[in-house]
């Protein structure tokens, strides 16, 4: 008995210590983080909000029936079955495929060349630097209405100059087979700058020496170009690549205001799918589940990317 | 300024010879041709604003217009309202930039100095985010707008529903970030022994010396949000609150009902590429560096 008195009074003693010590390890651990924890709050509140909530309701109205007029009801997976139903679900994952691939055509290797040849100017570097660089400042609704004028049959610039050469002018944007390349020219001409820039940055960071030394090997120009200059820029272009891939794969603003999905809808892209099932049809659970699709699919080329970038941290 | 001892690709001497002389103005006189493919549709542009109507759809066109009506950028300035609009802009613009160098500074500034206990999983938090494009959540984002959750307020039709979501940038806080990193936890350091409390040292020191940074940041949100249009079209309908760039395509979209002619749209295009055409010209240093930070934004 007096044992277990004995026990109890300990146990009161250390409870009551216990709570001291443990409300002091509260107070210091507070006074060591709510500094932090308040100024990480606002930017929690917002990417909370506005970021983690409508990916996770992404995913829950991707199975409901959402009109925003009636309450969500549960569907199961017949958004999905609807939107794969659709025929016009394979027309605009093919068109922006395609899309990207012509965008990596003409985009991907000429950034590169330009900024290889200016990168060896010794005059009017910056000038050219301006120039190739100006049309990302302008708004893409500015760049897509300019060419829709430019392409215009009759009095566009570009039949125009054909005209000059006594070249057949054409209907780019009106011709089935033309209308996709020709808004990836415009896309191409508002984007291609700021991948140059990079591109020309990475430049700079090519040790001379090397070229010295390979020279002295008795290296010709493109062996150079080959063995030193690739080589070191090629996380970058493997980078560019991956990014230009998930870029263009969002292609939206030039096919809905240049040809709105036309002709025949040859220029229907996928997230000009989603804007449809929403603003044309009310149709909010099948444009979630086609974003779901499409995330999925940038999802494979985003773990592609991080894995290369998490290489390139450890390189550095 | 002009690095002509830098050592590239070809070398100084081969540079020096006749024949790499002979090649190297080839090579800059195809550049200087080829910049035409960026000034040739401005040009067109600028020269389509001044042509009168008939003259305008003359096939084949006039080089430079037989009789330029500078008036059609007075009346593109009317038709597009151009004051509401470019205001709206500026005002979109505005907003976007404190919101976003709130939250952004206050999270960077928390993740490199204070390091509070789970900053890793806070981190991953916002990073993880960086590989995830807006538009996957477009819709969701559109309904999460219209009807806020716990408060239940829509914020269709206002300003507030495209700063938000805009707030939320990773990517500034990585900037931000890697840049206060830079700065030495020793001067930190001294600033708490001298009694500065965590605000003080986040006013007073870090924002200071960031101004480079800051500058980087505030810059690419002004050109984001002035070329920025799926979401404002989105969720401003109301004419009286929409950016230029909503306010040009519902005039001259395919599916206005009386499309602007195309010389008052080429006027309208040229004075809303004003602004940051003018941006790029003064801070022009800033935007290159930021590329480089930013740019692997795509």
């Amino acid at each position: 008995m007096i044992s277990v008195e004995r026990v109890d009074v300990r146990v009161d003693k250390s409870t009551a210590q216990g709570e001291r010590l443990a409300l002091g390890r509260v107070r210091l651990f507070l006074g060591r983080n709510l500094g932090g924890y308040l100024f990480l709050l606002p930017a929690l509140v917002i990417f909370a909000l506005f970021v983690w909530y409508p990916l996770v309701l992404g995913f829950v109205m991707s199975f409901q029936s959402v009109d925003m007029i009636n309450p969500a009801a549960w569907v199961g997976w017949t958004n999905y079955h609807m939107v794969f139903s659709d025929p016009l679900f394979a027309i605009a994952w093919r068109n922006t495929l395609a899309f990207t691939g012509y965008a990596l055509l003409f985009g991907y290797v000429v950034p590169i060349v330009l900024a290889l040849l200016i990168n060896e100017m010794r005059h009017g570097r910056a000038l050219f630097r301006l120039a190739f660089y100006l049309p990302v400042m302008l708004p893409p609704i500015v760049t897509a209405f300019l060419w829709l004028w430019l392409y215009n049959a009759d009095s566009g610039l570009i039949n125009a100059l054909l005209g000059l050469f006594h070249l057949p002018g054409g209907l780019w944007l009106e011709n089935q087979s033309s209308a996709l390349p020709a808004l990836v020219v415009v896309a191409t001409w508002g984007a291609a700058g700021s991948t140059f820039l990079i591109y020309l940055a990475a430049l700079q960071g090519v040790p001379a020496s090397l070229y010295e030394a390979a020279e002295i090997d008795g290296s010709n120009l493109w062996q150079r170009i080959w063995h030193i200059t690739l080589p070191t820029i090629r996380p970058i272009m493997l980078l560019m690549l991956v990014l230009q891939i998930i870029a263009t794969m969002q292609v939206f603003t030039e096919p809905f205001t240049i040809t709105g999905g036309g002709p025949d809808n040859a220029t229907v892209t996928v997230l000009m799918l989603i804007y449809r099932y929403t603003f044309q049809n009310a149709e909010f659970g099948e444009a979630s589940a086609l974003g779901v699709i499409l995330f999925l699919v940038l999802a494979i080329f985003a773990l592609i990317y991080m894995r290369m970038t998490s290489r390139l941290m450890e390189a550095d | 300024m002009e690095d002509s001892s830098e050592r590239t690709l070809v070398s100084p001497l081969v540079l020096r010879s006749p024949a790499g002389r002979a090649i190297y103005w080839t090579v800059f006189a195809l550049l200087l041709f080829s910049t035409l493919i960026v000034f040739g549709p401005l040009y067109w542009m600028f020269s389509s604003a001044l042509k009168p109507s008939i003259e305008i759809f003359q096939s084949p066109p006039t080089i430079w217009p037989l009789h330029p009506a500078w008036s059609n950028y007075v009346s593109a300035w009317n038709v597009l309202q151009y004051p509401l609009y470019f205001g709206n802009t500026v005002i979109l613009a505005a907003g976007a930039v404190v919101l976003q160098l709130l939250v952004s500074a206050t999270a960077a500034f928390a993740l490199s100095k204070l390091r509070p206990a789970g900053k890793g999983i806070i981190q991953f938090i916002f990073f993880s985010t960086l590989m995830v494009p807006p538009v996957v959540y477009l819709i969701p984002q559109f309904v999460n707008i219209s009807n806020l959750p716990l408060i239940h307020v829509s914020l269709i039709n206002n300003w507030a529903g495209v700063w938000l979501p805009e707030a939320a940038s990773a990517l500034n806080i990585l900037i931000l970030k890697s840049f206060f990193d830079t700065i030495p936890t020793e001067l930190t350091d001294a600033a708490r022994l001298d009694g500065a409390n965590v605000w003080q040292l986040f006013s007073r020191i870090i924002l200071p010396l960031s101004r480079p940074a800051l500058a980087v940041v505030t810059i690419f949100t002004v050109v984001a949000s002035w070329k920025d249009f799926l979401w404002p079209l989105l969720v401003l309908f109301n004419p009286e609150v929409q950016p230029l760039s909503v306010a040009i395509y519902h005039e001259a979209g395919i599916n206005s009902t009386y499309p602007l002619p195309f010389n008052y749209l080429m006027a309208g295009l040229v004075l809303a590429s004003i602004p940051p055409i003018l941006l790029f010209l003064l801070f022009q240093r800033q935007i290159i560096r930021g590329v480089n930070l930013t740019g692997l934004k795509g």
